[in-house]
């Protein structure tokens, strides 16, 4: 039983399933330990769209107004889809690397701490 | 024979049991279709007991006699001009949230009380559930006539229920109602009767009413009280149904535990917005949210299950959850709210130099360490003239709504994820007790309406961000939203008040 | 043994309730807050009608407790002459 109802075997309509979206899917985007911003941000963006737009865009676009946002060695950024260990690949698309609807990418940049090292 | 008047017992006997009727040409189960479909088991509804025992001469007798002494004093604000007696506009918002996120929540419990008031089969819970949705239609209505003061004097106010049903944080208070109000009777009687009003109604109208009445706000704290008083009943009435629920039969002990569990958290999970509401919105302070939170929550609750222990219902494991985040909650709430206050219907401000002291000292493990940092931060950009406000739209957890601002509490600056794939599709949590919320009735939460979702689906109006705050939300850009530094309610309060803003002071100074 | 409370309005009704429950009950602490009276007992508190009578001098009900009242914490058993507050543990 997936919820106690009155109408036998009920069916929830899935209101966040992709085709509603319009041709894009939501992706949540994390920076590990700078809670300046107070929580992972969403974006909508095609399922197509290559990695490198949400390096080059979408990231910058949220989280540039951070004091170390400019100090990121982007080499050595610790990437997570998912919870998983993640490697991008930035010229492959989104869909190709399994990165898919509603998916959680995290990125960690060890040594910078956040504001005065309080992981804001 | 004796002609003594009746006393309380006997008139509630005569109320109650003597109301009932045997259904002689139509099947019980016609009549109260909505008794067993929780698996919930009833064999002797004449146990059911109110401890009150209140007649219908002596509720209206004593709700009148309430009405009287609050419209009283409602009267002498307005006729004292009382807006401009609160210690600073600030607090002012407050009362936005409250009546923009919570007394919507009472027209649901009246309406939600009316209802399953027709759906039980035992006329003392019938008779019941009728009295508590009157309670709480007077409760709706008086705080409206209370705010609807404030409404002259002060922005934000205005559309408070057009709001309630489409802004992107309200959806958090309205979408726990909404919750409870389509769950079955007996589980809208443990969410509200025991959640809301145990968890929820205790720390919002006792520790934060009495912090508006250190703050000069006697319009508010008397609606709070006199709401408060009709909870103390309802309470009692909440743990009466959950022992009564537990007395009848075994095989409802694990249901009652699991609805326990789940609405202490869903309950737990609304407070956020109270925990900053007494933090950071209060500029005289009473007592911090943890203190609050160690009386009515910890302490409270403690008593309560060691009571419901004999019955084989335990401590919510969740309860341990929220105890650990108490002197986290209300900052990373506030820190919310200050990201998006360009997207909310009431200002937000960093707290002043002598605040931020007291928070310090209020929460000396955590504030200076976590929190201090990021404020002193946002407080330098909002003096060079750029003040921060967030540029995107927040993640939200599937269950509670909220975004995701909480972090795990053996690593507190790590944000906290949890995800479940169902059906196909991932679902993103803010804890674990949302998490399992959501894994025992996915085909519930599946439909949940994410403000956040809904926006890029394009059903909120568009296509820029101005046209979904503006036009869909009908916040007035500019006026209700941002700062409150250079907003026009500051403008106003230092009108009445002579003062200057250091804005003004600046300029007249060079 | 846990606490039970009652919170009331700090008025002047609530004055005499107030004085009447810490004659009837020795144990109690009483907190003052702004604008409301916490006041608590380990396991079992008593609002006695006779007590507060006396204390206002005049009739006074048990259900006319709920105009002063905010909340209260235990198991309620309420009648004529008395409303108590028990936690069994």
């Amino acid at each position: 039983m997936a919820v106690a109802a009155i109408t036998e075997n009920y069916v929830g309509e899935r209101l966040d399933r992709v085709e509603n979206f319009h041709g894009n899917q939501v992706l949540y985007v994390g920076w590990d330990h700078h809670l300046m911003f107070c929580a992972p941000v969403a974006f909508a963006v095609p399922p197509d769209a290559p990695f490198s737009k949400v390096l080059e865009e979408l990231i910058p676009g949220a989280f540039s107004l951070h004091p170390e946002f400019g100090e990121i060695d982007w080499n050595q950024v610790e990437w997570h889809l998912n919870a998983e260990s993640f490697t991008p690949d930035t010229n492959a698309t989104l869909a190709e690397q399994g990165i898919d609807h509603k998916s959680i990418l995290r990125f960690a940049t060890p040594g910078l701490d956040g504001l005065k090292g309080s992981g804001s | 024979m004796s002609n003594k008047k009746l006393n309380m017992k006997d008139k509630y006997r005569l109320l109650t049991r003597d109301l009932e009727w045997e259904f002689s040409y139509r099947d019980r189960k016609e009549i109260f279709p909505q008794e067993d479909f929780e698996g919930i088991k009833i064999t002797d509804w004449s146990k059911w007991e109110d401890p009150f025992r209140l007649t219908m001469d002596s509720y209206w007798k004593y709700q009148a006699e309430k009405e009287k002494k609050l419209y009283a004093i409602f009267d002498a604000f307005s006729q004292n001009n009382g807006q401009q007696n609160v210690t600073d506009a600030r607090y002012v918002n407050a009362i936005k949230l409250f009546l923009t996120g919570v007394s919507p929540l009472e027209y649901q419990a009246y309406s939600g009380f009316a209802h399953v008031g027709r759906q039980f089969g035992g006329v003392g819970a019938r008779v019941a559930c009728q009295m508590q949705s009157l309670d709480e239609l007077r409760h709706v209505q008086t705080q409206i006539h209370a705010m609807s003061h404030y409404n002259k004097h002060f922005d934000g106010f205005q559309d408070f229920a057009h709001m309630h049903d489409r802004v992107w944080y309200l959806s958090v208070p309205k979408s726990f109602f909404d919750d409870a109000r389509s769950a079955g009777p007996f589980e809208f009687m443990v969410a509200i009767g025991f959640s809301f009003e145990y968890v929820l109604t205790n720390l919002l109208f006792v520790p934060f009413m009495s912090g508006a009445a250190y703050n000069g706000d006697m319009a508010t704290v008397t609606f709070g009280f006199s709401a408060q008083s009709d909870e103390a009943r309802h309470m009692t009435l909440g743990l009466e149904i959950i022992k009564f629920l537990l007395e009848q039969h075994e095989d409802n002990v694990p249901i009652v535990q699991r609805w326990i569990n789940k609405w202490l958290w869903r309950g737990y999970r609304v407070l956020t917005l109270v925990a900053m509401m007494m933090d950071y919105m209060l500029p005289n302070k009473v007592m911090s949210w943890q203190e609050s939170f160690e009386v009515y929550f910890e302490e409270a609750a403690s008593s309560l299950f060691k009571d419901l222990a004999r019955y084989g219902i335990e401590m919510p494991p969740y309860a341990a959850d929220a105890i650990a985040e108490k002197e986290h909650l209300s900052h990373q709430a506030w820190s919310i709210f200050y990201n998006y206050g360009h997207a909310a219907a009431f200002h937000t401000w960093m707290p002043t130099a002598q605040e931020m002291d007291w928070l310090s000292e209020k929460y000396p493990n955590t504030f200076d360490k976590y929190y201090r940092p990021r404020f002193e931060k946002w407080r330098e950009m909002e003096e060079a003239g750029e003040r921060y406000y967030n540029p995107t739209l927040p993640m939200l957890c599937q269950t509670c709504q909220i975004p995701m601002g909480f972090t795990d509490m053996e690593n507190p600056t790590m944000t906290s994820y949890r995800q479940s794939v169902y059906d196909g599709e991932r679902y993103n949590f803010c804890s674990n007790g949302c998490k399992d919320i959501f894994d025992h009735e996915p085909e519930k939460y599946v439909q949940s309406w994410m403000p956040v979702h809904q926006i890029f689906q394009g059903n909120c109006g568009g296509p820029e961000m101005e046209d979904v705050l503006g036009d869909y939300y009908r916040i007035n850009l500019g006026v209700d939203n941002l700062d409150f530094k250079g907003s026009p309610d500051e403008a106003r309060w230092n009108g009445w008040h002579n003062l200057q803003s250091a804005e003004d002071k600046l300029k007249k100074a060079s | 043994m846990s606490k039970v409370y009652i919170a009331l309005q700090d008025n002047e009704e609530s004055h005499y309730i107030v004085e009447a429950i810490e004659e009837d009950n020795p144990d109690v602490t009483v907190i003052y807050q702004p604008a409301m009276i916490r006041i608590e007992c380990e396991g079992h508190m008593v609002i006695k009608r006779e007590t507060v009578e006396e204390k206002m001098g005049r009739d006074w009900e048990i259900p006319a407790l709920h105009v002063n009242l905010i909340t209260l914490g235990g198991n309620v058993d309420e009648d004529d002459d008395q409303l108590s507050l028990t936690w069994n543990n």
